[in-house]
């Protein structure tokens, strides 16, 4: 059975070995400090590619991953907070927040009427408290909308 | 003697002043319901309340006693949530678990409470005098710190921090490598040329660590929500009347002295911190104790024990912290990470450029004591509501308020994305049984530790030998050896006391 820090640690190694590659290529200007600014980062990919390797070598006990039903809502909600990031300024912080505040709590307890209620709730209090409360400059509505 | 008092005297002039000790109280309230908050720990709750505090625009001193405040408070709010729902905050918190749940299960969640809150008091107050005591002294000495010490202090901290924390070598030094190497990021500090950016430019200015210690630590904790879609079923012990056990505080006044001192102590060593504090004062309460002592059935002492461990280490790693800039623990991490965006820096130099810093902030702690022993043992009963509070509201919230909070800080949507990224790194991280906290501390100390590595190599022209040219660094280096490879063998004899589970 493949255990989840064998794959893990080749993810390391790999992922140490592009760090190293990509390191060992940041130009130097030609007066430099002796161990200029190659070094430092080579040492800690190194290091952290060795750890890969005992990672490989010694796993531990496999971890209990989630069922893929739960995976999947893991998926969901990261789709949707990167797509929070982007939406935020064109749509406003109360639509947007709304909504991946009622989808968060849905996933958490699945009740659809609590959950669209509690979104829309933590979108209202945090715009009041934010806006009026903090002093934080948000917009609130779509701008076409707010004019 | 006479100094300390003299600038005692000075502390408690700011932290006294209205608006401050205004700060302080507030402080404390929000940082209790912060740590009672399932789920939300001391370093996740500071961690998502300093965007909101800058944005606020409060001066050094003040959002540094507001943060404190919070930070103090949290860890007194957390053992609420240990002793009547079993579910610890943070890792320190796992002790008080142990007898604490239950002693509340034996329909006693008053006394419980009581008596965790009068340990936390007693081992937070004196830790604070023994920072005052010990934090001159230790600074003294840092005057005599080069880079090479510098370097070999630093490495000291990755090496007990993964060491001592976590459960396996590989997977804490991969941590800190990871931490390090995000930190590398960005425009070379002696060359100026950007460096493992990838080309993309949101990352010339490297990686925020703020972005990282939310991600990390507030966004993971939503992502863990998710998994187990909040059916935890943790049922809450029902709190009665509250009544306080003098006889039951005043039989563990002992152990209450003993762990003060240990927990102290594993606090100022670098790396270590509060874990390790509640840790060694709960096994060595049970070993003194005996059988007989009952351990783990909800005994007084064993819920003093950890507790004032917790708190006194929490001080003593405020000694490292803020005399040569290396943090204990994941907490004071996050609050060395304040301390670098108020553009502080923590050093020798601290106590004589900033005495108004050090010491406002030294008498806030004190008072921020007495305040948090009114709030958690008289009022006790407000913040047990708090746990009333459905984690398919608060959950949303607290993604929100992260979120927002990096947004106001720094307005760019690319750190929204990052933020994201870190949430998922931490939900994998966790998953996987690597510690989180040697990333931040990578991050945050990353830069400075090659710094001073290129300092002490343009010093010695290129030799490596220079690294143990004093007798310091050559004693820290030694013990970083050993600090990392002590662990392995201990771990067998040292086995951790399991929780109790229902």
């Amino acid at each position: 059975m493949l255990k989840s820090d064998r794959v893990f640690g080749a993810v390391v190694i790999l992922g140490a070995l592009v760090y190293i590659a990509s390191a060992s290529q940041i130009t130097q200007p030609f007066f430099s400090d002796p161990l200029g600014s190659r070094t430092f980062p080579i040492i800690i990919g190194c290091v952290a590619a060795l750890c890969g390797a005992v990672m490989v070598f010694s796993p531990d006990e496999e971890p209990d991953w989630p069922e893929a039903r739960a995976l999947l809502s893991l998926a969901v909600a990261t789709a949707l907070l990167v797509g929070y990031a982007y939406a935020l300024r064109p749509l406003g912080f109360l639509l947007s927040t709304a909504v991946v505040a009622s989808v968060i709590s849905y996933q958490i307890t699945p009740k659809p009427r609590a959950a669209l209620l509690s979104g829309i709730g933590v979108s209202i209090g945090l715009y009041l408290l934010f806006r009026y409360v903090l002093g934080l400059s948000l917009f609130g509505l779509p701008r076409w909308l707010a004019g | 003697m006479e100094n300390i008092l003299a600038n005692l005297a000075l502390g408690f002039d700011i932290a006294l002043s209205p608006y401050t000790l205004m700060l302080a109280v507030l402080g404390c309230f929000i940082g209790t319901i912060v740590g009672a908050l399932p789920g939300l720990g001391p370093s996740n709750g500071v961690a998502i309340m300093i965007p909101l505090t800058f944005s606020l625009g409060l001066g050094a001193v003040e959002a540094l006693v507001l943060l404190t405040a919070i930070y103090y408070g949290a860890m007194y709010g957390g053992r609420i949530s240990s002793i009547l729902l079993n579910i610890p905050g943070d890792e320190p918190a796992m002790m008080t678990c142990l007898d604490g749940y239950p002693m509340a299960k034996n329909g006693k969640p008053g006394e419980a409470l009581v008596i965790s809150g009068v340990a936390s008091f007693v081992g937070a107050t004196l830790a604070t005098v023994g920072l005052m005591l010990l934090a001159p002294l230790l600074s003294e000495i840092a005057y005599q710190f080069g880079p090479a010490e510098y370097f070999a202090l630093y490495l000291l901290a990755f090496c007990t921090l993964g060491g001592i924390a976590s459960n396996n070598q590989a997977k804490a030094a991969f941590a800190s490598c990871l931490g390090i190497g995000i930190a590398m990021i960005g425009l070379d500090p002696n060359s100026g040329m950007p460096r493992l950016t990838g080309g993309n430019l949101h990352l010339y200015d490297g990686v925020d660590f703020l972005v990282a210690i939310v991600g990390l630590f507030a966004v993971s904790e939503v992502f863990f929500f998710i998994e187990k879609h909040g059916k935890q079923g943790a049922v809450g012990i029902k709190l009665g009347k509250v009544r306080i056990p003098w006889w039951e505080i005043w039989s563990t006044r002992w152990t209450m002295a003993r762990s003060t001192v240990v927990g102290f102590i594993a606090g100022v060593l670098p790396g270590a911190g509060a874990s390790l504090g509640s840790f060694l004062t709960y096994v060595m309460e049970k070993s003194i104790a005996g059988k007989k002592g009952g351990f783990g059935t909800g005994v007084p002492k064993g819920v003093a024990a950890p507790e004032v461990g917790n708190n006194s280490a929490a001080g003593g790693a405020l000694v490292p912290m803020l005399t040569l800039g290396v943090p204990g623990s994941g907490t004071t991490a996050v609050l060395l990470a304040v301390l670098v965006t108020l553009n502080i820096t923590p050093g020798p130099t601290l106590f004589t450029d900033r005495p108004d810093v050090v010491w406002g902030l030294i008498a806030s702690l004190l008072i921020a004591n007495f305040v948090l022993l009114a709030m958690n043992v008289p009022m006790v009963r407000i913040f047990v509501r708090v746990l009333d509070v459905p984690p398919a509201v608060l959950m949303p919230a607290v993604t929100m308020v992260s979120f927002v909070g990096i947004f106001s800080l720094t307005g760019s949507y690319f750190d929204l994305l990052l933020v994201t990224a870190f949430g998922v790194l931490g939900y994998v991280l966790r998953k996987l049984d690597i510690p989180t906290v040697p990333v931040i501390l990578g991050i945050l100390l990353g830069g400075k530790m090659e710094k001073q590595l290129r300092d002490a190599m343009v010093l010695s022209d290129g030799d490596w030998t220079y690294l143990f040219s004093s007798g310091i660094s050559t004693g820290l280096l030694i013990a970083a050896v050993a600090g990392f490879i002590a662990p392995m063998f201990l771990r067998r004899i040292l086995r951790k006391p399991q929780m109790v589970s229902d």
